[in-house]
């Protein structure tokens, strides 16, 4: 066997082994998210999962994406929700399933329904057609193309984005601020 | 493409969805419905990307930043409503936010 063969094989079992460990953690830090009854411990099993979603959009040769997931996500959204979990402090423990138990019965089955739907669609729908991948050049994912994207074809949604951030922040103050007055009627205490 | 190929990543996408909208329906403490809102979201991203590799086009990322823009403004107006309930020393249950219930 020539060399270069060898080598795009060990390549190829690297990048298999390291996407069966990220996927993994991916789906354990999703279960465990929401099977503790403790948010501070809901919200650092959510920290791993977005890591191991990093992992997996590197990759996918995402690199912006990857980055920002890191920065934005893990760094300052889930900063904001450790931030709520320790303002609530031992408030925030909830019960862990609502209802009586033929709800989340009904749950469980709804979402497995779901799981199975999707995976047989998958399966049954797209075997022929995804099976021959893009070919894409090493500029593919850099900041420079999203960067180009931004700003000639969607043009648009970023200004949008913009706007929508900034309607949440006037959103966010005003939640905040306006929150000490009277308690709100029709709610069962 | 070395690896997986992109129905294994649509396979987890979809476990990652399933997860989420199961903590949705069954957990009842607002902070936690919206961290099982971020893993839907998360799942639809791991979508969006491994498409957006497949066909060799940057629009999938595109979309999956502006939704990652979407989801952060989601938290902050959800917080922003749990902080609100929890100054009024309300329960922090959705089953008991009921003033909008027809």
């Amino acid at each position: 066997m020539p060399a270069p063969v060898i080598v795009a094989s060990f390549a190829n079992v690297l990048v298999w082994a390291v996407w069966v460990v990220a996927a993994f953690a991916c789906l354990g830090t999703g279960i465990a998210v929401i099977s503790f009854t403790n948010p501070f411990y809901s919200s650092l099993s959510l920290i791993g999962n977005l890591a191991s979603l990093a992992v997996m959009y590197l990759l996918l040769s995402a690199e912006f994406v990857a980055a920002a997931q890191v920065l934005v996500y893990a760094g300052a959204v889930m900063v904001m929700f450790l931030f709520v979990t320790a303002y609530l402090g031992d408030r925030a423990d909830a019960a862990w399933a609502g209802g009586p138990t033929w709800q989340v019965l009904g749950a469980v089955a709804a979402a497995s329904a779901l799981f199975v739907e999707v995976v047989v669609v998958v399966g049954l729908k797209t075997s022929g057609r995804l099976s021959h991948e893009a070919k894409v050049d090493s500029s593919f994912g850099r900041p420079y193309e999203i960067g180009r994207l931004f700003l000639t074809d969607h043009l648009l949604a970023f200004e949008i984005t913009s706007i929508v951030l900034l309607a949440a922040a006037v959103g966010g103050v005003i939640l905040g601020a306006h929150s000490r007055e009277e308690p709100m009627r029709g709610v069962r205490q | 493409m070395m690896g997986p190929d992109v129905v294994w990543y649509l396979c987890v996408a979809g476990f990652l969805f399933c997860t989420g909208a199961l903590g949705v329906l069954i957990r009842r403490s607002p902070l936690i419905v919206l961290l099982s809102l971020e893993i839907m979201l998360n799942g639809a991203n791991l979508a969006l990307i491994a498409f957006a590799r497949h066909y060799g086009q940057g629009d999938g990322q595109i979309f999956a930043l502006t939704v990652m823009a979407v989801a952060a403004s989601e938290v902050v107006v959800g917080l922003g409503l749990i902080v609100a309930i929890a100054r009024r020393k309300l329960d922090l249950d959705v089953d008991k936010l009921t003033t909008l219930r027809g």
